[in-house]
């Protein structure tokens, strides 16, 4: 049987070759992506835009201000005189963040009283607005606290901070994002690569015509399929490679598993992606529809529901009883673990299971539809 | 002829080719239906699955205290709503279990002598413990946490000050939210989607229907009529912009009344924003089709040189103004960014043409720029 095959794999990378710019994209791309998810991609939110309405004018304001000039939060832009110009700024986007500080704000801290700083916040980007309502609220209150350490100390008493914490942080303690980003990059590049390229390629050949000479030849349907999908498999391994090394070189990232864990599941996963491209390819004739069920079924799930940026625990319930469907969350369990933590396959044997059903389900359903084609 | 004879001979032969174009669409009843039903279903997934809320975060909390004081600390914790009080253990070591296997994100440990401490004014230290391989959400709840903390730190200081004379000067942060007061991630994410699934259906539609053309070899078939290139463009365009503006009603449509995103502004300037939009995804989509030979290929130059580039360089999920300095001029150049602007804008701070000017403007000089650069070498890959 496998000698059968070797014809259609060379065709296959034949017209592979033909196309050298196809070649190059799959190929180099992703090294493209991983320096741009590694170096610019993250949720932290530093230098927001703030602007002052400084209602005080005081010594005591400046220097509750100052805390906000050295901070890495925040980039202290704009000073005004009524809220109508912080609504203005709000507006147009310039500010993201308002500090409002009452007239009495000097006074009242001179004479021992208590006074408010009113903190607005444009929450229309909610993920910024709710970090920025934090640091905000966080250096007033160290403000404060210093304030009352002060008083203690001239009444004679020393204080310190009452609760101090130290956070511990697992795996990744600088919580770098690449770390994290990284691992997720190789499985969403497997799955498009391998779902939208099976896809079309057999929808190409249907669509110029040329696929009823295939099925004419005495290969059978399980045949052809393999033998159209391995070289993109190859493809793929090499794609995923490359970014192991890359993650390696340009941002430390180490396999703290086994490398054999690790390209076993980048095997699997590359065999579902392949299986699903080949399924789509059976259900439509036109390789713009393709391409978009691919798209569809591959890019933005992948993206979304397997964690690769948004944390699944977050979503609707529904939601994440659908993101089982999507390979790609159970292979992320299986690269960061490996990758990440270092765990072996007792950890992640169910994600393999998974992964084997879901590869030998798409194939062996494409498979069945071809034979039934080519009745 | 003259003049108005050869304007009336030219819009003559481009109504022939949106005929025949709009009669290949509904012929290949698949695509029409996809071209609807996909960004319907996109929309619904993204706008539940796009969200940044880390609320309800699963706590482990080892108490070796077992005090007045370090049960009102816990409390603190949790009255918060970031943080559930689900699991509790007796010492530090049994922390890690939970932790490993992520039932608890957090973990929460007061030590022993807590509540003396904290009574007799010593310093006392608790210790907080994450994972840290999903660095974006326990960045995050590291956040809440030290905001918890430092707030109830400050709270107690307070309650020490109550005997000194004269008073203390305090310090309380009043914070306001302006345009989404529940802080809800998706009113932020779900126009930022609507914006997303218009790009890439208006582009592949585009680019994808005019290279068919070329592989299957029609294309040359069109060329020997007397047709010229630009009436070709726009024969091709127009059904694809009619099925754009088709697309913006219905996933405007569900972004108000499926998520109940509130529309402050205008529909009118949505509109004609939306319009300006297209314009710059069709000319791209257009470029496309002039660089690919295949629709294979033209998928994926599309994907990797602007799908994926857009989404994670236009702000749609990641903060601009998070990235490293040189990559952010570079961002000036994706008409994505400035369409989030508007979109969100319009939809949470009522803003009209006289805060969007400058977003519109962009728009509008990409989409000129971009359309004369594709036009210019669609005729020049005629030749």
């Amino acid at each position: 049987m496998l000698k059968a095959l070797k014809p259609i794999i060379v065709k296959e990378f034949r017209q592979i070759r033909r196309d050298p710019t196809s070649l190059g994209m799959l190929l180099v791309l992703p090294a493209v992506l991983i320096i741009m998810v590694g170096y610019a991609l993250n949720f932290d939110v530093k230098h927001i835009p703030l602007v002052v309405f400084d209602q005080s004018g005081t010594a005591e304001s400046r220097e509750y201000l100052d805390n906000f000039k050295h901070s890495e939060y925040f980039d202290y832009a704009y000073e005004v005189r009524s809220y109508k110009e912080i609504e203005r700024l709000f507006m147009h986007g310039d500010a993201k963040v308002a500090l409002v500080i009452p007239p009495a704000f000097g006074h009242d801290l001179l004479a021992g009283h208590e006074t408010h700083v009113q903190i607005l916040v444009d929450g229309s980007d909610a993920n910024t607005a709710g970090q920025a309502v934090g640091y905000a609220t966080r250096i007033t209150v160290e403000f404060s606290s210093a304030l009352i350490l002060d008083a203690f100390r001239r009444a004679g008493r020393t204080f310190s901070q009452p609760i101090e914490f130290e956070p511990r942080v697992w795996y990744n303690p600088d919580l770098v994002s690449s770390k994290f980003l990284v691992p997720g990059l190789i499985g969403f590049i497997i799955m498009l690569t391998g779902v939208i390229s099976t896809s079309m390629t057999i929808v190409r050949e249907r669509e110029r015509g040329t696929m009823d000479q295939i099925m004419v030849s005495p290969l059978r349907p399980a045949q052809v399929i393999l033998g159209k999908t391995l070289p993109y498999m190859a493809i793929a391994l090499v794609a995923a490679t490359l970014i192991l090394i890359l993650g390696y070189f340009l941002f430390a990232i180490e396999i703290k598993g086994s490398l054999l864990v690790l390209y076993a599941g980048i095997v699997m996963v590359i065999l579902g992606a392949l299986g699903q491209g080949v399924l789509i390819s059976t259900i439509t004739e036109s390789q713009q529809v393709a391409f978009m069920i691919s798209v569809f079924s591959s890019l933005l799930p992948s993206f979304l529901l397997s964690g690769f940026i948004f944390p699944v625990a977050s979503m609707p319930v529904f939601l994440q009883v659908l993101s089982n469907i999507a390979a790609v969350k159970f292979f992320l369990v299986i690269v960061r673990g490996v990758m990440l933590k270092g765990v072996g396959f007792e950890a992640v044997w169910p994600q393999f299971v998974y992964l084997t059903l879901f590869a030998a389900l798409t194939l062996g359903i494409s498979v069945k539809r071809f034979q039934k084609r080519a009745q | 002829m003259n003049r108005k004879d050869r304007i009336s001979h030219s819009l003559h032969i481009i109504r022939v080719m949106i005929r025949k174009e709009l009669y290949q669409i509904r012929h290949d009843r698949k695509m029409l239906g996809v071209s609807i039903v996909a960004p319907v279903l996109q929309v619904l997934l993204l706008g539940y699955a796009a969200t940044t809320d880390i609320t309800n975060s699963d706590l482990v909390v080892c108490d070796q205290d077992c005090t007045s004081e370090s049960r009102q600390f816990i409390r603190e914790f949790t009255a918060s709503g970031y943080f559930i009080h689900r699991y509790s253990v007796n010492i530090p070591a049994e922390v890690d279990p939970y932790i490993e296997t992520a039932q608890a994100r957090i973990a929460l440990m007061i030590p022993e002598g807590f509540g003396d401490d904290l009574l007799a004014h010593r310093t006392t230290r608790v210790q907080v413990v994450l994972d840290g391989t999903d660095a974006n959400t326990s960045t995050i709840l590291l956040n809440y946490a030290t905001q918890i903390i430092t707030s109830y730190s400050q709270k107690v200081l307070a309650e020490y000050s109550a005997r000194i004379p004269g008073g203390v000067a305090r310090v309380l942060p009043e914070p306001r939210i302006w345009f989404n007061p529940d802080l809800k991630s998706a009113n932020f994410m779900v126009p930022g989607v609507v914006a997303l699934v218009l790009m890439l259906i208006t582009m592949t539609l585009t680019s994808l229907g005019i290279v068919k053309e070329k592989e299957i070899g029609t294309m040359e078939q069109l060329l020997v009529t007397p047709m010229k290139p630009y009436q070709l463009v726009i024969g091709k365009l127009v059904p694809f912009t009619a099925i754009g503006f088709l697309d913006v009603i219905v996933v405007l449509a569900l972004a108000r009344f499926w998520f109940g995103v509130p529309m402050q502004g205008s529909l009118v300037v949505l509109f004609s924003l939306s319009a300006l939009f297209i314009l710059t995804t069709l000319g791209l989509g257009l470029f496309v089709s002039t660089i690919a030979r295949s629709q294979q290929q033209a998928m994926l130059i599309a994907q990797f040189f602007f799908f994926m580039p857009f989404m994670f360089l236009s702000g749609f999920a990641f903060p601009i103004a998070n990235m490293p300095k040189v990559i952010q001029p570079f961002t000036y150049l994706i008409p994505l960014r400035y369409f989030l602007e508007i979109v969100r804008a319009v939809f949470l701070k009522g803003a009209g043409l006289a805060e969007l000017w400058p977003q519109a403007l962009a728009l509008f000089g990409l989409g000129i720029a971009i359309f004369s650069l594709s036009v210019i070498r669609f005729r020049k890959t005629l030749e």
